[in-house]
């Protein structure tokens, strides 16, 4: 637990230290929120106001850009340098190093989470959401299960070059495609059918869900599983071939 | 006890065998030399030693455990030093140090590590704007600051500039100092002749000589006396070289004639270390 404490405290300092993680994952779903909060807050979107379903968007956002592509790039580029390899000769555990790191980037969509729900009760006027304990869980289970999958990505990755480029082909046209920034009804058919299998859209459906219309997260069977079972997956893939050594040459 | 008993040690990769069956000790307290070319097997024995890579024969003890399947209490007592500095390049050179004082349980002052290792000036700068030098010496404060017995250097001073060798070399003289025990792997001859207590020298996977570096210089090799006749240059090599010294003056001398250019040498550790590991290339 000593050792758990040590390396979040680490990782905190690390995160912060970041300016790529602080404005590409952190910042950004700040920046699109206001921007496009702006072109179409007051119009209505999907039955509720634009603002509100931006809202519920960009933390949707928040949660693939911190837990998914952060984590990813940051354990790839972490792998490749030989970080990862360093630390294996240290007596830090495995799970105190990795249970640190995923804290950490919880406690960094926690805060974003936050941020984002002032700023639009200031700029935009919407009302704090009322089913806290709900979407409390909502947002813990769509951010493990992000990491899940972030982490099963590394696998896919090669070199710490190559992080950001497949990183953000990835999470940028599926935030896009399961509608973080505008409503996918009118996307043609095929785009939604791709984005019928994103778990983003599980995520996106069931926070919504909670914020806009007030429902629980127990009335969400289909949402929650297919979330989990993305995370399940990732966790998986993670198990079976995660490695802490660079790829050779 | 000895701190490293390695025996009979194989490890393949696919069809090549990288290491070959060898076999070395290291007693604690003691300064011993890896030495070879690259490819030669050196950075294979030190990651089996370290616990990276399973082996595929012999006996491994480092510090009286397996490798393999020691964890945590173990890498208590190990400091290793890899070839590749990976460090958070956003951390300052003393954060860098907190941290992994941190992994330890009894680690030792971080203000005394930097001393140590000669970054006093740098502790505060972020490690991305520290000299490549000044980021090997992070590097072994890493290693060092868990207070391990045995520490691996992995050719600690590949890419150093002569005097920021010197420098490292004084590090680690300093820890043999401490009663460390240290096991250094280099290509460079006279990095094992000025540090190491003993040397292994490895080619192709087999220790092809071992002993402390005058052993080495002394058993292959004969002396060699040069010097010029008629313009010619006369190369004499010889296990006797007085005797021969001595013929070849008193001859010159009855004839009144001067050895031009008359050099009695010794062959250098380096020269020896060509020799060994040529031979055993053909």
């Amino acid at each position: 637990m000593r050792l758990f404490r040590h390396e979040l405290r680490g990782e905190l300092l690390l995160y912060t230290r970041s300016r790529e993680l602080a404005f590409f994952t952190f910042l950004l779903p700040i920046v699109f929120f206001v921007l496009l909060g702006s072109t179409y807050g007051d119009d209505t979107v999907d039955g509720v106001k634009g603002s509100h379903f931006l809202e519920a968007g960009m933390i949707g956002y928040g949660a693939i850009s911190i837990a998914f592509a952060g984590l990813a790039i940051v354990l790839v580029i972490r792998r490749e340098t030989g970080i990862l390899k360093r630390l294996r000769a240290t007596p830090l555990p495995a799970w105190a190093y990795v249970s640190a790191l995923l804290s950490a980037f919880l406690i960094a969509f926690a805060v974003e989470v936050v941020a984002i729900l002032v700023l639009g009760r200031v700029l935009f006027g919407i009302p704090f959401p009322d089913r806290i304990g709900s979407l409390t869980l909502a947002l813990l289970l769509g951010a493990i299960s992000f990491c899940g999958l972030g982490i099963g990505l590394t696998a896919l990755i090669r070199s710490a070059e190559g992080a950001s480029a497949v990183v953000n082909a990835i999470y940028l046209p599926a935030a896009f495609l399961a509608g973080a920034f505008f409503s996918p009804r009118h996307f043609p058919a095929v785009l939604r059918a791709i984005a019928d299998v994103l778990p983003l859209t599980y995520f996106l459906r069931l926070i919504r869900n909670v914020m806009l219309h007030g429902e629980q997260i127990w009335t969400q069977g289909t949402n929650v599983a297919v979330i989990a079972a993305w995370g399940v997956l990732g966790v998986v893939i993670a198990l079976r071939s995660f490695r802490w050594e660079p790829h050779e040459g | 006890m000895s701190a490293i008993v390695v025996r009979d040690l194989r490890k393949s990769y696919g069809a090549l065998e990288a290491v070959g069956g060898i076999s070395f000790e290291v007693e604690r307290g003691e300064v011993f030399g890896l030495l070879g070319p690259n490819g030669a097997g050196k950075t294979t024995t030190v990651e089996i030693l370290e616990g990276y890579r399973p082996r595929d024969g012999g006996v491994v003890e480092v510090l009286g455990a397996d490798p393999a399947t020691a964890e945590g209490e173990w890498r208590e007592q190990i400091g290793v030093v890899l070839q590749s500095s990976a460090m958070y390049e956003t951390l300052t050179a003393r954060e860098m140090l907190r941290l992994f004082a941190g992994y330890y349980r009894k680690p030792r002052p971080v203000d005394e590590v930097v001393k140590l290792v000669g970054l006093e000036e740098k502790a505060d700068e972020r490690v991305r704007r520290l000299s490549g030098g000044q980021r090997r010496r992070l590097d072994l404060g890493l290693a060092l600051v868990g207070d391990p017995e045995l520490i691996f250097l992995d050719e600690p001073t590949t890419g150093f500039d002569p005097r920021a060798r010197r420098r490292a070399w004084d590090t680690i003289r300093s820890l043999r100092s401490l009663g460390k025990t240290i096991l250094l792997t280099t290509h460079y001859l006279d990095e094992a002749e000025h540090l190491a207590d003993r040397v292994a020298v490895l080619s192709h996977g087999v220790v092809v000589a071992a002993g402390t570096p005058a052993e080495l210089t002394g058993s292959v090799a004969a002396t060699e006396i040069t010097y010029r006749e008629n313009g010619r240059e006369v190369v004499l090599e010889t296990d006797e070289p007085t005797r021969v010294l001595h013929e070849l003056t008193t001859k010159a001398l009855a004839e009144d004639r001067e050895l031009e250019g008359l050099v009695v040498r010794r062959p250098s550790l380096e020269e020896v270390y060509l020799t060994l590991t040529e031979e055993h290339s053909e």
